[in-house]
């Protein structure tokens, strides 16, 4: 036998599972570790191996409970800490859906890795404790996933068996934050009342809060609609890769490898490459083998031109009459990563779509106080950047960049900034504009 | 590819396989010298089918390297020829056998294949000068591997510092290194085992029998089932028995179990593994078992 042949196997329904990406924030403190257990428990998600592990821990430990928690700390040093300092990645699935948990840890230290999850996610989630309401955390955490463009918002409001799952300390809650929202860009907001120990409104609505209407916290996440948020009007293409096979079979074959950002392409379609402006025709579309009749996001294919136009890696193939504007200056929120300060006349490498060059630091005008979104011009003159700290900074490349507004287009309004000595990922940026 | 193009949605599979064509692409651009860490299992099996995807029509622009431990089931090693000779790609193999031989690693006799691989492995990279190395590891597998990054930088004795991670934002990575520094780059970091599965129930490729359903003597060894072999040979109070079984995993021989399973086409092991209550490598993984943080230093180490 020699593994298995397309005839016998047949298609099922995880072949047309969509997927959704969320991240969640929130600290040991507010359950954030036992909820995402329990997601995973409840969805079956969890193998009896690592539950006897967590089972022997919790033991061993002295705890009355299993803490869940503890499927989620990964390294050795977060268990001996008892928090999580860095970004795990989690996977469970439903029928139709399968998801991607960024989990990152909540404290203002851990902004960055904050940032970095928020970054691919659809959804933000965001704990609080029923308790304790509010936080300025809380509000930090809402504040980073609307800079982020996270389209869907969820704000779980934890420990509910501990108010007796009283009504008007959630809807206290609740009010306090659709008023601190509207201050923020987030396009979906869902509220939800859980016990992330106990597990009401996690998977099955709640038998304790029959004055709670809506979905519980699962049927939310299996059916808020994704497949909009997409761009599919501007099309941007960063060039990846030339393929040129130069054997006898495919001898003229030339193709621009990528996946693209947004937008459709297709056969026929007149195209301009940037930052050439030369414009060409679509003469194919491949996915591997096949010859298909158009591309979207997040699909990766290789394109053919009809014309022996020069293509190279980092060049960007958008429609003649919507393309982005090749652009030097660049004003945007920067996300700084590192312990020393970003400081005016700093000189850094810069990575966006596929382009690669050399950026400095023009101005840093103002810090951004991400519980209070206070700008703070002072600070970002004398400071500069610290880690963890986000600002509004403006940027001159050595290289046109092809850029969208960040609020347009999350793959060709993002970049990253690189330490040229360390090579370390010091930087992530936001583009408000290009010019 | 299962998108309706009515509504423009791609299946969670076709953009998994597009995230990792996407890396494939990225790594050839801008390191200098890639290569693809294969071992016949079906992860590996999986990275080639992308890799070849990603770069086709042309072949695929790295070699690929296998780690021979000594103790490598036979159906693996002839899976991976078909492999490398469909592919037309070079293959470099780096055996254990000959680093020891070499001197490159001590053999104490304690130590498991495993483990010295990691040295094999590290000397090969070295020796060829390769600046990235593709491995099949995912995110589900383990709790130090849900932290790991797609790039994940290597320093110039090849260690993993966790807290030294680069962030990764978007889908942009940092490839820059020093002068002797590596990268290894997981492009299938947010794959599961049933995602592996159905994938290659999808594409129809070939992976080696052993995963099937099958006849085997095999040893019953601290609760896990080890193929009887030269390098398998009953204990005290152990037997040769023959069972019904398949593997999860292929690793070495010796450590390596195999789980008794009726499963003999695809279809049959997504059945058996949608309801499977271990982990594929709490289920079978010798070398996984020892302490909780097993994985974790093995990577620190170096291991892939």
């Amino acid at each position: 036998m020699s593994g298995a042949t397309e005839s016998e196997y047949v298609p099922e329904a995880r072949l047309k599972m969509d997927l959704l990406r969320f991240a969640t924030a929130g600290s040991v403190d507010d359950g954030k570790s036992t909820l995402i257990g329990r997601l995973l428990l409840d969805s079956k998600s969890i193998f009896e191996d690592q539950l006897e592990a967590v089972e022997a821990t919790s033991a061993s430990k002295g705890y009355d409970y299993t803490d869940l928690a503890l499927l989620t700390d990964g390294l050795r040093s977060e268990r001996e800490q008892g928090i999580t300092i860095d970004v795990a990645y989690r996977y469970f699935a439903t029928p139709n859906r399968k998801f991607i948990i960024a989990d990152t840890p909540g404290h203002v230290q851990y902004t960055r890795n904050m940032v970095t999850g928020a970054s691919t996610a659809d959804l933000g989630l965001v704990l609080v404790d029923a308790r304790h309401g509010l936080t300025e955390q809380s509000r930090r955490h809402a504040v980073i996933l609307s800079l982020l463009r996270v389209p869907h918002l969820v704000l779980a409001v934890n420990k509910m068996d501990l108010v007796d799952f009283d009504q008007a300390t959630f809807d206290k809650i609740h009010a306090e934050f659709t008023s601190f929202a509207t201050k923020l860009n987030i396009p979906d907001l869902q509220v939800i009342p859980i016990s992330a120990l106990n597990g009401d409104n996690v998977v099955n609505r709640s038998e304790s809060m029959d004055w709670y209407q809506g979905p519980s916290l699962m049927h939310h996440l299996e059916n808020v609609h994704v497949a909009s948020d997409r761009d599919l009007v501007d099309a941007r293409f960063p060039v990846q890769y030339v393929i040129r096979p130069k054997s006898d079979d495919f001898h003229d074959y030339r193709g621009y490898g990528g996946q693209l950002a947004s937008g459709v392409l297709k056969p026929g379609d007149e195209i301009v490459v940037l930052p050439s402006g030369m414009t060409s025709t679509i003469a194919g579309i491949d996915l591997f083998d096949r010859e298909i009749a158009e591309a979207f996001p997040p699909m990766s294919v290789t394109v053919r031109l009809t014309d022996d136009v020069d293509v190279s890696r980092g060049d960007m193939i958008a429609r003649v009459n919507n393309a982005p504007v090749p652009s030097q200056d660049i004003d945007a929120m920067v996300c700084w990563m590192t312990n020393e300060p970003l400081r005016k006349g700093q000189k850094l490498a810069i990575k966006h779509t596929t382009r690669t060059g050399r950026a400095l630091v023009k101005d840093i005008q103002y810090r951004l106080d991400v519980n209070t979104l206070h700008r703070d011009t002072e600070s970002a003159t004398s400071n500069g950047l610290g880690l963890n700290e986000i600002g509004r900074v403006q940027l001159r490349t050595t290289v046109p960049l092809l850029v969208d507004p960040y609020s347009k287009n999350r793959t060709t309004g993002s970049f990253i900034l690189i330490d040229e000595a360390t090579g370390i990922t010091v930087g992530a940026g936001m583009i408000n504009s290009g010019s | 590819m299962n998108q309706t193009h009515a509504d423009y949605q791609l299946s969670q599979l076709d953009q998994l396989e597009a995230e990792s064509i996407h890396i494939f692409r990225e790594v050839a651009a801008e390191f200098e010298k890639p290569v693809l860490m294969f071992s016949g299992g079906k992860d590996s099996i999986v990275m080639m089918r992308l890799a070849e995807k990603a770069f086709y029509p042309a072949k695929i622009p790295f070699p690929v390297l296998q780690v021979d431990t000594g103790f490598d089931f036979p159906e693996v090693l002839s899976t991976r020829d078909n492999w490398v000779n469909r592919l037309g790609v070079r293959l470099i193999v780096a055996s254990v056998d000959e680093a020891i031989a070499n001197g490159v690693i001590v053999d104490d006799g304690k130590t498991s294949r495993n483990r010295m691989q990691i040295g094999t492995l590290l000397h090969a990279i070295e020796e060829e000068g390769f600046t990235a190395a593709f491995g099949g590891g995912r995110r589900d597998e383990e709790k130090a591997r849900a932290k790991e990054r797609v790039y994940s930088h290597r320093d110039e004795f090849g260690q993993w510092d966790p807290k030294m991670q680069r962030p990764e934002l978007w889908s942009l990575y940092n490839g820059r290194l020093h002068a002797g520094e590596h990268m290894r780059i997981f492009p299938i970091s947010n794959w599961t085992e049933l995602d592996i599965w159905h994938y290659l129930g999808q594409e129809g490729i070939e992976i080696p029998d052993i995963y099937f359903s099958h006849q085997r003597e095999v040893i019953e060894r601290d609760g896990m089932l080890l193929s009887a072999s030269e390098a398998v040979q009953p204990r005290d109070g152990e037997k040769i028995e023959t069972r019904t079984v398949r593997f999860r995993t292929v690793g070495d021989m010796t450590l390596t179990g195999c789980v008794e399973s009726e499963a003999d086409t695809i279809n049959k092991i997504i059945d058996e593994i949608s309801v499977a209550r271990l982990t594929e490598r709490g289920a079978t993984r010798g070398d996984d078992r020892f302490s909780e943080a097993a994985m974790e230093d093995r990577k620190k180490e170096g291991y892939f």
